[in-house]
């Protein structure tokens, strides 16, 4: 006998949030602040009003994705259904686009040579796009569009939406709603690392953010604690890659 | 002997099968061999396909005739339907089949599979779900390659071919393969991960006669180009090489000595690396080759280089496809125009060409049968493609922006309706577009009823017919009305449960739907799953449906390879009722919560259900979670009888009916 469970539609109590997705881009925020711990709190589905209508210009230029404006459709995850080959791709094109567009209207960029790479030839070096990024504690990791960001406040703060705003019930987290997280500065319990392409893990923050969109492979959020002694903390994270079955 | 037809009627009174002349095609058995195995076969998938079962008493054929006659029956699904006529055919016809289709790997163990075919040569495995294309699917999830791997070394290493999809292969899988299969041929990997370009090499260093090493959209840990030149002098047996993911540089040098000792080769797809003045040394000495994906395209080149390349080009007598040509530069286009005549595939997905551009080049391919573009190439030019693009079946429109909110390209729904008007053979399509209109997709089913393959996306969730207003619903309902051969449908935009009533009503064929951003309500589902008899795929996203429909139409699911379910409103303990009443069925929560830490109504962030004859998988990450793994519920009554994985799943309920298993 199947049990009479009431419909969905009807249980307004319960309703997802866009957060509890798998991250990608910006974390889009639907309104309503994350805090709060249970898991009965009210997220929402997706309706047709968290989308502006089409054609409506953004005002959210293509230099800032921070997270103030409402989603917009590249911003919720896995959508439009694209394989991650084929966006790293667009947003290897758009990075090229805009980068010429910066240097033709006459702006600063910070390295010359850099810049030539990216106009003329585009030899598949400057492979910029989504990238994995753990956090300890956190079972699923998520991947975020670097090429989506322009600083390390901006990673910072697409970071901090993602694993803390938007999951209320992650143990032993709670208590880091009310205040900013402050990844960069090293003031809070967890500090950001990356692991470049020699394969060493390092604290972020200390390069030109040019050249460390170029040499990051993957990210970490770390617990401070654990943080010390950075460089000798290589194999572990690594190790997990190979996935053995039991 | 006389032509006389010979009935066999089952002495249980099911369906009749009928056999002509039988006899008189055994005794003169080379000449009406053919005839009889394509009679034979129609008719068994017909009955098959009727829920009959006929059963050849009474006749007794030696078994190596039996043998020899069905060594001829390629598909699998014709050799699904032989294996269920009785206990004699079956047997014979899993020590023939040497081509193995797993469609999900975790719905029958490798053991069940080894044991049952042992003289398989080639085996096709799928992994994870089609969502996980699009990040749905959490890293870890599954769909390991090894176990299956190793349980092939130790039981058939006569195997030549491996082909896996979404898989997660490891460097140890990739030496186990050079290791273990003496005879290896064959390697295609499409949208697989967890290996390094040092597996690769272990490949080429390895293996004696390999044909075909292919990586399609793979995520590669690249490690440098050195791996190409693992190839020895002595392999001389290539026939495609497909490297078109991968990112590091290889050797120009060992590239090309590689295709000077490779007569045989026939497609060769490099990576974006590989750079324009190393093109044409490459093409020089492979002339005969039927597919190619050059790298970029965009290298400044000096006249005489040009003309070599051109030269190059028009050698190429015997190209079909043509793929690649990243970064290509409008000036290097007409390069490609002696190929054109030829072509009858042409991936420019990844070439940021403009129209007019396009238009040149299009406007000479006439015998194109697949195109893949940008949407670049706008209405215009898919207008032109439509007068001159006659043999068209397959097209291809990707967004070209990465910021989707760019609605300044000339690309609409127009554009989809010339080519339906004008490719009278134009049976596939996958379109990205902005938005749409409900005409439109009308014209475009009544243009084209013959459509196999239709996957509109419409990039603004929820977006209406902008004109009306209205829902998709009536445009939709036009194509699964029109379209009787549907077989894959992706349907977007504003949709109501109205559309999905029309699709269960009419897509009697269709075999995978895809769904995202749509419907009212339970309706929706309880639609789908209660009409599309066809159905074996189902993926759908941030639907507002729940528990209802998905435990009413319960049975349905073991008719279905996989249904998978994201951020809707299915609760835990429909899981678990589901989970309990069907345990052929594994009913895989995916949420990084776990079940103690909220209320069991409450939903679950993804949800994926499979047909299983192989229990429980033992290799779930933390963030999985079935029934077995929550105490309270307990294993003791779901136990899976193993025996029962020898056989595939159709006939598990047909034979367990008419015959005793030897358990």
């Amino acid at each position: 006998m199947i049990t009479e469970l009431e419909m969905g539609k009807g249980e307004s109590e319960l309703e997802l949030g866009l957060g509890l997705s798998l991250g990608g881009g910006t974390a889009a925020k639907i309104g309503k602040p994350g805090g709060g711990g249970a898991w009965g709190e009210r997220g929402r589905l997706l309706t047709a009003k968290d989308f502006p209508s089409v054609g409506s210009k953004r005002a959210a230029d293509s230099a800032s994705h921070a997270g103030a404006s409402p989603p917009r459709s590249s911003q919720v995850v896995g959508w439009p259904p694209i394989g991650s080959h084929r966006m790293n791709s667009l947003v290897n094109n758009q990075a090229t686009k805009s980068a010429r567009e910066e240097e033709e209207a006459g702006k600063k960029i910070v390295k010359d040579d850099e810049t030539k790479d990216v106009t003329k030839k585009v030899n598949g070096k400057v492979q910029v796009g989504f990238i994995k990024v753990n956090m300890d504690g956190v079972a699923i990791g998520r991947k975020v569009d670097l090429s989506a960001h322009s600083s390390y406040e901006n990673l910072a703060q697409t970071l901090e939406d993602m694993f803390f705003r938007t999951n209320p019930g992650t143990i032993g987290l709670t208590g880091q709603f009310t205040k900013p997280l402050r990844l960069l500065d090293g003031s809070s319990e967890f500090v950001l690392t990356y692991e470049d392409k020699e394969g060493d893990w390092m604290l972020v923050g200390d390069v030109p953010w040019r050249m460390f969109i170029t040499s990051v492979k993957r990210l970490r959020v770390m617990k401070t604690s654990e943080a010390n002694g950075l460089a000798a903390r290589l194999q572990e994270p690594k190790e997990r890659q190979r996935n053995q079955p039991v | 002997m006389g032509a006389s037809s010979t009935l066999l009627m089952v002495s249980h009174g099911h369906c009749l099968l009928c056999f002509s002349c039988l006899v008189t095609l055994i005794a003169h058995f080379e000449s009406h061999l053919k005839p009889f195995l394509f009679f034979l076969s129609i008719s068994l998938s017909l009955s098959f396909r009727r829920l009959s079962v006929s059963v050849l008493m009474g006749l007794r054929l030696p078994s190596k005739v039996l043998e020899h006659i069905i060594s001829f029956i390629d598909a699998n699904e014709d050799r699904n339907s032989v294996s269920l006529v009785c206990k004699s055919w079956f047997e014979t016809e899993r020590r023939t089949r040497r081509k193995v289709f797993v469609g999900n790997c975790y719905a029958v163990t490798p053991a069940a599979v080894a044991r049952r075919f042992p003289k398989m040569r080639s085996l096709t495995l799928k992994g994870k779900p089609h969502f996980a294309d699009y990040n749905l699917v959490p890293d870890g999830w599954g769909g390991y390659a090894w176990p299956w791997i190793e349980a092939m070394a130790a039981k058939t290493p006569s195997l030549e071919e491996v082909r896996l999809k979404r898989m997660v292969v490891t460097d140890e899988c990739l030496e186990k393969i050079a290791a273990s299969f003496k005879d290896f041929k064959v390697l295609v990997l499409t949208s697989c991960e967890g290996f390094s370009t040092d597996g690769l090499a272990a490949i080429a260093a390895t293996c004696r006669n390999l044909r075909e090493l292919e990586l399609r959209e793979c995520i590669v840990e690249d490690l440098g180009g050195d791996w190409l030149s693992y190839f020895p002098e002595t392999l001389t047996s290539l026939v495609s090489l497909d490297f078109s993911c991968l990112d590091s540089e290889v050797k120009l040098s060992d590239l090309e000595r590689l295709v000077s000792r490779s007569p045989n080769l026939k497609s060769l797809k490099l990576n974006r690396a590989v750079a324009l003045d190393g093109l044409e040394s490459l093409l020089r000495r492979a002339p005969q080759l039927v597919e190619l994906g050059t790298g970029s395209f965009s290298d400044d080149l000096d006249q005489e280089a040009l003309s070599k390349l051109a030269k190059a080009f028009a050698a190429l007598k015997q190209l079909k496809c043509l793929s690649g040509l990243w970064d290509v530069l409008p000036e290097y286009i007409p390069l490609l125009y002696s190929v054109c005549p030829r072509l009858t595939s042409l991936n420019l997905s990844y070439a940021t060409v403009q129209m007019p551009d396009l238009v040149d080049l299009l406007s000479r391919c006439s015998k194109l049968q697949k195109l893949w573009v940008m949407d670049l190439i706008e209405d215009k030019g898919l207008k032109a493609v439509a007068s001159c693009c006659k043999e068209l079946r397959e097209l291809r429109v990707f967004p070209s922006g990465a910021d989707l909110d760019e609605t300044d390209v000339a690309l609409t729904e127009q554009g989809l309706v010339s080519v339906s008007e004008g490719c009278p053979k134009l049976e596939s399509v996958l379109y990205f577009c902005v938005q749409f209109t409900n005409t439109a997709l009308v014209t475009i089913a009544r243009n084209r009823p013959n459509f196999r393959c239709f996957r509109l996306c419409v990039m603004e969730p929820f977006a209406p017919d902008y004109r009306t207003q209205k829902p998709l619903d009536e445009g939709f309902k036009a194509i699964v009305e029109r379209c009787k051969d549907l077989q894959r449908l992706s349907v977007s935009g504003l949709l109501t449960d109205k559309a999905f009533e029309y699709i269960g009503k009419h897509a009697k064929k269709l075999g995978m739907l895809s769904v995202a951003f749509a419907g009212d309500s339970d309706l929706m589902l309880h639609h789908l799953l209660s009409g599309c008899e066809s159905l074996k795929k189902l993926e759908i996203r941030d639907c507002p449906f729940g528990d209802a429909a998905l435990l009413e139409n319960a049975a349905k699911l073991e008719t279905m390879r996989s249904l998978w379910m994201s951020s809707c409103f299915v609760s835990f303990d429909a899981c678990k009722i589901l989970s309990q009443k069907m345990p052929r069925l594994n009913v895989e929560v995916i949420d990084e919560h776990p079940p103690e830490t909220r209320p069991e109504s409450s939903p679950v962030e993804r949800i994926y259900i499979y047909r299983t004859v192989a229990g429980p998988r033992l290799d779930m990450p933390e963030f999985v979670w079935t029934i077995h793994k929550t105490p309270e519920i307990g294993v003791s009554n779901l136990a899976i009888k193993h025996c029962c994985g020898r056989f595939t799943f159709h006939t598990l309920y047909l034979i367990s009916i008419l015959f005793p298993l030897r358990c």
